[in-house]
Parts: C-alpha cells; sequence; structure tokens
C-alpha cells in the first residue's frame, strides 16, 4: 500500500464538478513524475451536470495488469451515492476516505480503515470552495504514504499552476488535508 | 527520455504527427474524440492540414486524396463511423495507397454503447471494405503500445502503399499511462502512384496515374496476385504476438488488447496459487500469430480459453483455426461496454479448471 512494488487501486466517486477527475489525473501524473507505473482511468458514458462521475487510478512499481477490477484497495468517497455504490468494493485490509462535509452515513466495516475529512469546509476556510478536491489528495497522501506533499505539488504546479494566487490557495489545501488527517487513529 | 502522463488517444495523435502524418480528416464519433481535438491544434503547427469533414466518408476520400498527392495521412473513428468509411478504405488498398486508419471500439451492432469493448474484429480482420483486401491491423494493451504501434503503422502503410488499421477498445483511448514518445521523424514528399498506375500505362514512366479502376482482368488479376503476396510476406515478416507466463502453461488464456491485460492480473493470482496457467496475446490481428496457438502440445495443454469484451466472441475463430480441434477452445467474455475484470477471468479459469478436475475423476 505504501507504494513500493505492491499495486494500489485507488477508486474516487462523487458528483461531476467535485474535482473526482482531476484527483485521479493528478495521483498519476505525480506517480509517473516518482518513476511509478499508473493507469488513470475515467468511467465515462452519456453525463449529465450534477450527474455521477468516478476514475480509478492504478498505481505500482511493476506493470499494471487489469484497467478495471471488482475490487480496490482504496476508495475516496465525495459523496453520499458514491460512498454507498463502492463502500462494499474496498478490499479487507484496505481504505475509505470520506468527505465528510457531505457524507453522514458511514458504513459499519471492521476490516478496512476508514478515515473522514471535512473537505468542504476545510476548501471555504482556505478561502475557496474549489480547492476541496486538494484537501482530499493531502488527506489520502498523508494516511496512504504513497506519495510525498512535494510529489503532488509539482504535479499541482505543472498541471493547474497557471494562477500564483491558485497554486498558494492549493497549496495551503494541500498542507491542511494532510494536518486534518494526522491525529486520527482508524476506528478499527 | 522524458515519461509524460498521456491519455491513449491524444498518445496516438502526437505519435502520427511524429511518425510523419500531416494530413487528418475525421468525423466526430465517441470514444475517439480527443485524437481529432488533439490533432487540430497539433497538425498546423507542423505544417499539416486538419480537417473535421462533414460525414465520414468524405473524411476518408479526403485521407484518400491526400496520400494520392503524396502525403501521409490519417484518419479515426469508432465502428459504426468505420463502417462509412469501408469504401473509401478498399479504394485506398485498390488504388495502393497508405494512410493510417484507427478504430477505437465501442460495442454494437448498430450505433451500439459508447463504452469500451472489442466488437470489431471481424470487420478489422476479415472485411473493412469489398473486393478482399487486407490490412495489418495493429492492437496495442497500452498506451505506451498504441504509440509504438501506430508509429509502426505509418511505416508499413509507406512501405506497402496499402492502408493500415490500429484497433484499441475505448479504455485504452480513455486512460492516461506514462509514456516516451518517438523523436519528430523529417517528412519527405512522397510521389504515390500503385502498380495500377503501371499497368494503366505500362511504358510510362513518370504518369502518376492514381486509381482503382481497372478495366481489364489481367491487369486486375496481377496486382491481385502481387496483393496475395504481399500478405503472405506479412504472415511471415510482420507478425508480433507476446507470451506471457507460457514456458510450462497447461492452460492458456488467448486475448488482445485491454482483455490481455486484464488477463495478466488474473493469471498473476493463479500462479501464485500453482496453478500453470499463461497468456497468448496477438498483437498484429492480421496477420493473426496462429504460429504461436498451433506450437502447443495437445498434451501438455487441456484448453485455450479465448478472452474477449465481445459477445459472441470474434478472435475465436483465428484461435480455432490455429489449433485445429487439437486442443479445447473456450471462451470468458463480456460486452455492452461492461469492462472485463480480473476477476471475471480468474472465476473463469476456475470454472474450467474445476471442470477439468471432474473430468479425471
Amino acid at each position: 500500500m505504501s507504494g513500493g512494488t505492491s499495486e494500489s487501486k485507488i477508486m474516487v466517486g462523487g458528483f461531476g464538478g467535485q474535482g473526482v477527475m482531476i484527483i485521479g489525473q493528478l495521483l498519476g501524473y505525480a506517480s509517473c513524475e516518482a518513476g511509478k507505473n499508473s493507469l488513470f482511468l475515467p468511467k465515462y458514458g452519456p453525463e449529465q451536470r450534477g450527474g455521477t462521475a468516478n476514475c480509478t487510478v492504478t498505481i505500482s512499481g511493476e506493470e499494471i495488469g487489469a484497467p478495471s477490477s471488482r475490487k480496490v484497495d482504496v476508495l475516496i468517497a465525495l459523496n453520499q451515492p458514491s460512498l454507498d455504490a463502492f463502500a462494499p468494493a474496498v478490499k479487507a485490509g484496505g481504505m475509505l476516505l470520506i468527505n465528510t462535509s457531505l457524507c453522514k452515513n458511514i458504513p459499519s466495516r471492521s476490516d478496512i480503515a476508514i478515515y473522514g475529512v471535512d473537505s468542504d469546509d476545510i476548501a471555504r476556510e482556505t478561502g475557496s470552495p474549489k480547492v476541496a478536491n486538494i484537501v482530499v489528495i493531502g488527506a489520502y497522501i498523508e494516511k496512504s504514504k504513497i506519495l510525498t506533499e512535494e510529489q503532488i505539488f509539482n504535479a499541482i504546479t505543472k498541471k493547474l499552476g497557471r494562477k500564483a494566487e491558485l497554486l498558494a490557495l492549493n497549496r495551503t489545501a494541500l498542507k491542511k488535508g494532510m494536518e486534518s488527517v494526522r491525529s486520527l487513529n482508524s476506528p478499527n | 527520455m522524458e515519461k509524460l502522463f498521456m491519455k491513449g488517444n491524444e498518445a496516438i495523435a502526437e505519435a502520427a504527427v511524429r511518425a510523419g502524418c500531416r494530413f487528418f480528416a475525421g468525423y466526430p464519433i465517441t470514444p475517439q474524440n480527443e485524437i481529432p481535438e488533439y490533432l487540430s491544434r497539433r497538425l498546423p503547427e507542423v505544417g499539416g492540414a486538419f480537417v473535421q469533414a462533414e460525414s465520414e466518408i468524405s473524411a476518408i476520400n479526403m485521407v484518400y486524396g491526400s496520400a494520392a498527392t503524396g502525403t501521409l495521412a490519417m484518419t479515426s473513428s469508432s465502428g459504426p463511423g468505420i463502417s462509412l468509411k469501408s469504401e473509401g478504405i478498399s479504394s485506398l488498398a485498390g488504388a495502393q495507397l497508405p494512410a493510417v486508419i484507427v478504430n477505437v471500439m465501442r460495442d454494437g451492432p448498430g450505433t451500439g454503447a459508447i463504452q469500451a469493448a472489442q466488437a470489431d474484429y471481424l470487420q478489422a480482420t476479415r472485411a473493412s471494405g469489398h473486393g478482399g483486401f487486407r490490412m495489418i491491423v495493429f492492437a496495442p494493451a497500452s498506451v505506451q503500445e498504441a504509440v509504438d504501434l501506430t508509429v509502426k503503422a505509418f511505416e508499413c502503410a509507406a512501405r506497402d502503399s496499402n492502408p493500415s488499421l490500429v484497433l484499441l477498445d475505448g479504455c485504452i483511448g480513455a486512460m492516461m499511462e506514462p509514456v516516451i514518445l518517438p523523436p519528430l521523424k523529417k517528412t519527405e514528399r512522397l510521389r504515390y502512384a500503385g502498380a495500377g498506375a503501371k499497368c494503366l500505362n505500362p511504358s510510362g514512366k513518370d504518369v502518376m496515374v492514381v486509381t482503382s479502376t481497372l478495366v481489364r482482368p489481367d491487369f486486375q488479376e496481377v496486382l491481385n496476385k502481387q496483393a496475395a503476396e504481399m500478405y503472405d510476406r506479412w504472415g511471415r515478416e510482420d507478425v508480433m504476438a507476446e507470451e506471457y507466463q507460457m514456458e510450462d502453461a497447461e492452460y492458456v488464456v488467448a486475448a488482445y488488447g485491454t482483455s490481455a491485460r486484464t488477463a495478466k492480473t488474473a493469471i498473476r493470482e493463479l500462479r501464485n496459487e500453482g496453478v500453470r496457467v499463461g497468456l497468448i496475446r496477438p498483437i498484429t490481428l492480421y496477420p493473426f500469430p496462429s504460429g504461436a496457438f498451433a506450437r502447443l502440445d495437445p498434451h501438455k495443454v487441456k484448453f485455450i480459453m479465448n478472452t474477449e469484451m465481445s459477445i459472441p466472441a470474434q478472435m475465436i475463430d483465428d484461435v480455432r483455426l490455429a489449433v485445429s480441434n487439437r486442443i479445447r477452445v473456450e471462451t470468458c467474455c463480456c460486452s455492452g461496454g461492461i469492462m472485463m475484470t480480473n476477476e471475471d477471468v480468474s472465476e473463469a479459469l476456475k470454472n474450467l479448471l474445476s471442470q477439468c478436475k471432474e473430468g479425471v475423476e
């Protein structure tokens, strides 16, 4: 789970507009830069604004096989429908990271690590609701250690860094996301 | 070499430019739209031209025109659009013109579902148009391979003065992976005039007649014989396949593209449980790597599981021809735009394994 050669499959789910694809792509870009194999697969189909959005990222030190699996190592759920739909797909020993600003019904599973992050609230405090997805990435890398803060920040700079003031905002959001879960222990 | 993290469709578009493609015409269809979108920006930067045509039929005929005047050209579409282009693809083959056609497959038949599928195997390998011509068909299983095989498709098209096809499913088009791009090739304006022109004007040395209209049967037969020799040569020299964990395999998965890489995960899991399973992955679907299957020892290999994102299975015909009833051929399929998972493959394999054991008892 912490990188190395073993493979980690991360699913991100939410509403269209929450930055689901950006989370997946940033994890992919940063992993690629870090010399790992990575595969970002967006779910596509006839969609509408406000509809569901999800993607899968696979990160591995070895050749990546299946782009799509029934089971994943990690679920990052940004809204309740995604949490309800995909929480059962998390493998035993895996991780569930929940946007607790929007999700109130937390599934009871004792075989996985569950963490909550109030990403929309933290983003608003930081200065923009738009950076909620960056808060989530911060929380995820803090708990998984799959990539470092610098590796993610470099990817943000490359891909989203056109405006300096937004870059500073993203940096703060990333740090706050990391801090918000640092002292959390999984209930399991 | 810098590794970029790129989407399959965009990587194919950039690979085409680097391979010397300077003209693209196409008409929008999911799941390949990033190819024309990317090239509409990129081609003008290298002095090339991009046209969003009014239909698939005009797009393929613009590609014909481009090839006839000495410019390497490409078009891309998905199954329904490839059907519309088929007359033009046949004309390219008939007039002996090079071009690359990319098909990012969705499910079918008809308009079908826009999600990833492997529904066009038979169309790609048997009849992408009338008249019995053939194309080399490349089937990548990763973004890197999509790049490498697109370059190869241009090389083969130019070498043979014949269209070649890159066939991938919507998953490889939509997904992003690390990729190393080839250097930008220096382009030369080539004078394309197929042997057809020489038949029409045997004494002419510099007459650029480009046509697939050969009214004299003897001319047509000469060309067809030359084409048949070329297809035979492909079978000897251009076949590509990957054999994975095959040294001691008693059970063999046959799969290409996304299904094949998905099967690899299942094979790794089953290998950890001590099951001797391997994979034969055709990389060229035409010419088909029949030898890899024909070489299998029927005393050792208990079954082949043909694995495809198509119902009914299509590649299975080629697998059966290659093993000619010496080995049992079973299937593991899904369709409709539903993605194959490694769990699908391992469950299907385990089912077949338990049947084998019951058979022994």
